[in-house]
């Protein structure tokens, strides 16, 4: 079969010249750009120099976005463990009928477009949205309090967004736990919570790392959220990159900001696969 | 027994909340489109059409859905054809560097698409060539491709290669085995992958809004200028509208397929 050696390479070659041509090769360009130099005129002008990444940490300025960012991802991924654990678990100990229906919905708000999905908070949580139309009318309030443009609605929006992926990710790694590891236990006298701490719990973290990586690194990327429905301080690292690329057309200072992101994520991956390994991800993923 | 415990009654309460959490802005968008009202959001008097119909004689709008279905469709067509061709070489052959070159496959996946908005943009402003459909396209296609390969892959995987086997002692060529054989087991992960690749690329804004221009939006890029002036019941109408088309495309492929292998059986 050693001349069929040429075949995988073949079929590969499409799917690898888009990615070589449309990925690697320009986000090469980013990091090259980096060091370029921009003319007042707004004209770029090869050079190699540090100093896009020096004006980014020359004040408070820029790397308080920067924190801003790890803390919202942080905050975010704790939210979503929190509030996507539970409802994985529903799902892989339910026998309900309806089960299947259920695990359809949670999935449901993946087809549904990203900015609809956050712009509806305008719509929930705006002066006269549902909330306070609510509460007006029950009297709690005389008049309509404003719950938009900061940090909590950010939240909101993220977590909208992301929650589906963390669902996922431990559901699917509950579904691989052998069930008769949980009778086995509460053979031996475990109480049905004693049973989850020790045998469901440790089992599942595979899918909890996983789906906690692949929020961050969603979220650290992300600028909408912080576009529509943050305040002028609730920028993010990606609402940074945006405004100089599209608002003020800094090329090389908007690819030094991206490649601050790149490497920021590239260490967290790293660490990541170094010690838990990628391809719980990609597993989940596949149930798509 | 456990179904009735007062733990698994907290349980089922918490999810049905996060349910909650999750469809409220779902079903206020889609309950707000019906709004007659001009100003102001709630409260609702009446369910009207107008703002529909105020979509459907909006040219720019209009343009928008063609721009968005045609992307979406060719991106489908040729993130599937090529991700097909790649998922084969993972599963049938082995080769040096294998692991490495899917793991670059799917690394789209975990590069933000900031970056990947502006490193696209970068490299065509290099080559000194204007922000056009294909820029779109071909960007669309780097975004889905991932997410094709990983479906098909998994789908392959559960083919056994014996069928393949088979065919080939029986005198098909290589070509043949795949028109016969392989791809009518595929087609179900073929057409999930489509379909998949046709919502992102239909739903995407974070990456689009870098690549298109006025000339090609799409739906979300609209939405996304519509806001600039605050959320109207236009928005909430157009939101609907996309809701209901990339919701029931899926759930209608899904249970079309379903009922098509019925009538084989």
């Amino acid at each position: 079969m050693k001349s069929d050696s040429w075949k995988p390479w073949a079929l590969l070659a499409p799917s690898m010249s888009a990615v070589f041509l449309l990925l690697v090769i320009p986000v090469c360009f980013i990091v090259v750009y980096s060091f370029w130099l921009r003319a007042p005129s707004g004209a770029d002008i090869p050079a190699f120099q540090f100093g896009n990444y020096g004006k980014f940490f020359e004040d408070f300025f820029y790397p308080k976005i920067l924190i801003r960012t790890i803390r919202i991802s942080f905050e975010t991924v704790i939210l979503c463990v929190v509030m996507g654990y539970i409802p994985a678990y529903f799902f892989y100990r339910s026998e309900s009928r309806y089960k299947k229906i259920f695990l359809l919905l949670i999935m449901l708000p993946f087809w549904v477009s990203f900015i609809i999905r956050t712009m509806s908070w305008i719509n929930i949580m705006g002066d006269s949205g549902l909330i306070n139309h609510f509460l007006l009318k029950i009297g709690l309030i005389e008049s309509p309090i404003s719950m938009l443009y900061n940090e909590f609605t950010v939240l909101m929006g993220l977590i909208m967004y992301l929650l589906p992926f963390m669902v996922l990710n431990i559901y699917v790694s509950l579904e691989g736990i052998d069930k008769s590891l949980l009778e086995a236990a509460r053979c031996l006298g475990c109480t049905e919570w004693q049973a989850f701490r020790e045998v469901t719990l440790p089992l599942s973290l595979p899918g909890v790392s996983a789906g906690c990586l692949l929020v961050f690194v969603l979220t650290a990327g992300t600028y909408l959220p912080p576009m529509i429905l943050g305040g002028p301080g609730n920028d993010m690292i990606a609402n940074l990159i945006f405004k100089r690329v599209i608002g003020t057309l800094d090329w090389p200072f908007g690819s030094a900001i991206s490649v601050i992101l790149l490497s920021l994520l590239f260490v967290i991956v790293w660490t990541y696969n170094r010690y838990l390994g990628i391809n719980q991800i990609f597993k989940s993923l596949q149930g798509n | 027994m456990k179904q009735f415990s007062p733990g698994w009654t907290l349980i089922r309460i918490y999810t049905i909340l996060v349910y909650v959490f999750m469809f409220a802005p779902i079903v206020v968008v889609i309950v707000l489109a019906f709004n007659p009202k001009q100003f102001g959001i709630f409260p609702m008097e009446g369910i009207s059409l107008r703002w529909f119909i105020k979509l459907a004689q909006n040219e720019s709008i209009i343009d928008a859905f063609k721009n968005s279905l045609v992307l979406g469709s060719l991106t489908a067509v040729i993130s599937t054809g090529i991700g097909i061709l790649a998922a084969l070489a993972f599963i049938r052959f082995e080769f040096p560097g294998k692991n490495t070159l899917n793991t670059l496959l799917l690394s789209p996946i975990m590069i933000p698409e900031v970056v990947l908005g502006v490193a696209l943009l970068l490299f065509l402003r290099f080559l000194q060539q204007p922000k056009s459909f294909v820029l779109l396209l071909i960007g669309h296609v780097v975004l889905t491709l991932p997410y094709v390969l990983l479906i098909v892959q998994a789908r392959l995987v559960g083919i056994k290669k014996e069928y393949e086997e088979a065919a080939k002692s029986l005198g098909a060529n290589a070509f043949e085995t795949f028109r016969e054989i392989t791809f009518p087991l595929l087609l179900p992960a073929i057409l999930a992958g489509a379909l998949f690749a046709f919502t992102i690329s239909f739903d995407d804004i974070t990456a689009t809004l870098f690549w298109a221009t006025a000339q090609n939006q799409t739906v979300p890029v609209k939405i996304f200028s519509m806001l600039r002036n605050s959320i109207s019941p236009e928005i909430n109408a157009l939101g609907a509208v996309m809701i209901v088309l990339t919701v029931t495309t899926p759930l209608l492929a899904g249970y079309l397929s379903r009922k098509f292998s019925k009538i084989k059986d």
